[in-house]
This record gives structure tokens, C-alpha cells and sequence, in this order.
């Protein structure tokens, strides 16, 4: 499976810069977009799931711990989960750079 | 074998279409385009054309149908003029990005308004800049040669680029003209089966048409920019072989009488032919002028203009378009850009001509001549001139 380099050379775009790899977006780490990220609190967390299925990239997900966590290298920190979370257990942080 | 018959170029080119056994036609009809369209769609009902024709609702939806049909790998092609070049506008741009090799007969038509279904320039003038191949025919036969022509240089795999065959409304369209049909054998002999270099197969999975991210955008365009500009090998390889095969020669840049001419004018479609006619007059009259008719405009074929022109001192440029309030003819800011960093070239004394369907008689090239010679001797360049107009 061919994957292309984040930042190509003209010389080394697909054929009419077609996507020839299924799939292949997940390479592209949107996470960089964030400014800030979502914090989850546990002591108030009630595990219902609400952030897991809001979440519009489908990068929170239910880690081995049982509480929930987004995904940093996807989330892009639009505060969908803050909004849609009945406990008021998850707040915005700045990112530093 | 080929035959030799009088027919309409509308028809001349629809009759192509169907010797090249095109997989789809979609196609919206409009005025001087229709008679192609409607041929097609007899030769389709009578099952001499083994297509689908698609009978969209707008010229939007029938280039976005070609796209999608040219990316599923099946040979498409599609007819239009004036408003209904301008209304495919947006998607005229993704055909080349997406190295679909979509053939399109253009029957240049002005643009409104006022309201004009008559021809000159104006349509093409505004999709200059689309990226794909735009060549120009000047009477009925070099109408169905080119169609011909379009699909082998546009599915050639080092181009894979949409071709644009301009040729003029209702001059030329509705005209009847002796032509040579070839038959279906020698046509299938230059132009061998599409042979796409990407298709969308649900076997092989790609997606056509993502989004540019300011990271690949650059690097996109510069790829059409090499793609387009590098097609002029296999042009100038594809019209030769064509000329082997039908016994038709074809040049980017065609001369006539210019060897040993004074001054030289340069027209483009069929106008060409009445200036060819201009010209024998004055030669009769022993007045050296010679013709340069630019038949394939994009990629611009610089070096053929360079050649023909040579080191001669005056060259006279007819647009058929103005763009107005900048270099005013399109045709003619691209002659001057072209030499202004040559050291040998020529005064270029422009003249507009033939606007929505004004005729252009023999008298108007006469006046185009004089003005020329009188740049001969004077030196001195005149402003742009609108040939015909009451004042």
C-alpha cells in the first residue's frame, strides 16, 4: 500500500491527484487544527456515552479505564462534546502552541 | 475508402462522432450548436451509434455528466456554444485537474448581452484559461478531422487532457460544404479503443476529485500547467499522423501565401478563409501580403508563431472578442506577450472584427491591408481599430 508523503513534490502527485488509497485519510492528522482540546472529569463523568456518539470525527471513544477520551491526533476541538455532555464534566484548554 | 458528399459542418462533425463510437453523448441543444446534438440523437435512436445519450437538463448538468462517464473509463463527448459554454463554466475546470479526456465541439457563438445567437469570438475568449486543449477549425472537413483528431490526442496517455474543437456559428455550423467522409475502418485504424489511465472500478477503489489543501494545491496546478504546455509533442505527433493516415495535413499554425510577404495578418476559424480569398486579390494586384491562421490555441504554439512570422516587420491581428477595458483584443495581448522578449519583432497593429455575427466582407480586409501597408512605411503603430464600426 503506497502512502504519500504529507507535502509531495508536483513530481510525485497521483495521476489527476486522485486518492488511489482507501482509507487513506486517517494518515492525515486533522489534530493540528485544534486551538483547544477537551478534558474530561471523572469524578463527575457519568460514562453515558453522550460525547462518544456526538463527537462529528468519531475520535472519542471509551478508553480502557471505562471513561471517555478524544483522540488528540484527530480531534480538532470544536467543543461538540462540552456542549452535548449532560454532567458538565468536560471543559475546553487552551492549547500552549 | 471515404466518400464524397456535400453536408452541413454540423452534421460533418456528428457523423464523426460516431465513426469514433463514442460511449456517451450528453448534450443540452442550443442555438448554432443543435444540429449536431439532434444528428447525434437520431444516429443513437436508429442504433447507428451505439451510445447513451443523455438529454440533460442544462449545460452544467452535461459537462458534469461528462465527467462523471469519461472517470468511469467511457468515450464521452459533448456540443455547446455562448451561453451554454458560460453556464459549463465552473465545471470546466475539474475535466483537465481530473485528466478526463472529454472532446467538445464548441460552435462559437458571441455572448450576451444584448441577446445575440450569432457568431465571433467571445465564448472561448472567456474559457481561455481552463486548462484544456482549444483548437480551431476552418471549414466543414477540418470540422470532422478534428473531431476525429480530438479523441486520439485526448485519450493519448501522456495527454489524457479534454479537447475543445472551436468552430464558428452558423459561418460555418449551418454551412453545407463538399467534405470526405472516411469510413469507419480507417477511423477505428488511427484511433484505438479508450484505454483510460484511471477509472472509478469498485474493484479498484480510488476517489477522483479531493479536496486541494493549500499543501497540494501549488503542486496541482503546476501540473496542469506542465501537462497542457508538454501536450504539444503529442499534438504535433498525433495531426502528423493524422495526415499520414486521411492524407490531411494539419499545422498549429497554418500559412498561406506568406513566404514572401510584406505584412502579414493573422486570423483564427473560419474567417481564415474569406482572408484567403482577401489576399489572392491583392496579390493579383502585385501588394505582397500572406496570412497566418492560428488554428491551435491552447497550449500556444510559440514557436510556430516565431517561425511564420520570422523577421517580418508588421503583423496585423484579427480578434474576433474584445476584452474590454484592458489589451482590448484577447488574441492580440497574447501575440504581443509572446514577442516582447524577442529582440526581432514585429509592430502589431490590431484590429477587432466580425462581433456577433457582423459580416466580415472582402472591403474589411481591404481596410485591415491598407492599414498595415501604412505601418510599413509610416512605423507608427495605430490604436486598436473595430473594424466596421459606425461612427
Amino acid at each position: 500500500m503506497r502512502r504519500q508523503s504529507a507535502k509531495p513534490k508536483w513530481t510525485e502527485l497521483a495521476v489527476g491527484s486522485a486518492i488511489d488509497v482507501p482509507g487513506s485519510a486517517r494518515y492525515y492528522k486533522t489534530g493540528d487544527w485544534r486551538s483547544s482540546r477537551p478534558v474530561w472529569n471523572s469524578e463527575h463523568c457519568i460514562r453515558c456515552g453522550v460525547c462518544v456518539i456526538f463527537c462529528p470525527e468519531g475520535c472519542v471513544l471509551f478508553q480502557p479505564d471505562g471513561y471517555p477520551n478524544a483522540d488528540l491526533d484527530y480531534c480538532k476541538g470544536c467543543g461538540i462534546c462540552l456542549h452535548e455532555c449532560p454532567t458538565g464534566c468536560i471543559r475546553m484548554v487552551e492549547e500552549e502552541d | 475508402m471515404e466518400t464524397r458528399t456535400g453536408m452541413e459542418a454540423s452534421i460533418a462533425i456528428a457523423e464523426a462522432v460516431c465513426l469514433c463510437d463514442a460511449d456517451i453523448v450528453a448534450a443540452y441543444p442550443i442555438t448554432p450548436q443543435t444540429h449536431i446534438v439532434e444528428h447525434l440523437s437520431e444516429l443513437v435512436a436508429d442504433g447507428k451509434l451505439h451510445a447513451n445519450f443523455v438529454p440533460v437538463e442544462s449545460e452544467h448538468s452535461a459537462m458534469s455528466v461528462c465527467c462523471g462517464t469519461s472517470a468511469v473509463g467511457a468515450r464521452t463527448y459533448t456540443a455547446t456554444a455562448s451561453q451554454g459554454l458560460a453556464l459549463m463554466h465552473e465545471i470546466l475546470f475539474i475535466a483537465p485537474a481530473l485528466r478526463l479526456p472529454i472532446v467538445m465541439s464548441v460552435a462559437n457563438r458571441s455572448l450576451s448581452g444584448p441577446i445575440s445567437i450569432w457568431n465571433d469570438h467571445s465564448d472561448v475568449m472567456a474559457e481561455r484559461d481552463i486548462g484544456w486543449v482549444q483548437i480551431f477549425a476552418e471549414n466543414a472537413q477540418q470540422a470532422l478531422d478534428l473531431t476525429i483528431w480530438a479523441f486520439r490526442l485526448a485519450e493519448d496517455r501522456r495527454v489524457s487532457l479534454p479537447v475543445m474543437v472551436n468552430f464558428d456559428g452558423f459561418i460555418l455550423s449551418h454551412t453545407i460544404e463538399p467534405v470526405l467522409m472516411p469510413d469507419k475502418e480507417t477511423v477505428q485504424a488511427y484511433l484505438p479503443p479508450f484505454e483510460p489511465l484511471l477509472r472509478l472500478d469498485v474493484d479498484a477503489p480510488v476517489s477522483m476529485g479531493p479536496v486541494g489543501i493549500p499543501d497540494i494545491y501549488t503542486e496541482t496546478h503546476h501540473v496542469q500547467q506542465v501537462l497542457l504546455t508538454d501536450a504539444y509533442g503529442p499534438i504535433v505527433e498525433t495531426l502528423d499522423a493524422f495526415g499520414k493516415h486521411f492524407g490531411r495535413e494539419y499545422k498549429p499554425v497554418e500559412t498561406y501565401r506568406a513566404d514572401d510577404a510584406e505584412v502579414l495578418l493573422l486570423t483564427m476559424g473560419a474567417l481564415g478563409e474569406t482572408a484567403m480569398e482577401a489576399v489572392d486579390l491583392r496579390r493579383e494586384r502585385g501588394q505582397k501580403v500572406g496570412l497566418l491562421r492560428l488554428r491551435l490555441w491552447r497550449p500556444f504554439p510559440f514557436e510556430d508563431l516565431y517561425r511564420a512570422v520570422g523577421r517580418r516587420p508588421v503583423l496585423g491581428v484579427m480578434d474576433r472578442a474584445i476584452s474590454y477595458g484592458g489589451p482590448y483584443g484577447p488574441v492580440a495581448s497574447e501575440i504581443k506577450a509572446a514577442f516582447y522578449h524577442r529582440e526581432q519583432r514585429p509592430r502589431v497593429v490590431e484590429f477587432v472584427a466580425g462581433l456577433g455575427g457582423r459580416d466580415v466582407p472582402i472591403s474589411d480586409f481591404d481596410t485591415m491591408f491598407d492599414a498595415l501597408f501604412d505601418t510599413l512605411e509610416t512605423g507608427r503603430v495605430p490604436e486598436p481599430r473595430l473594424v466596421g464600426l459606425r461612427e
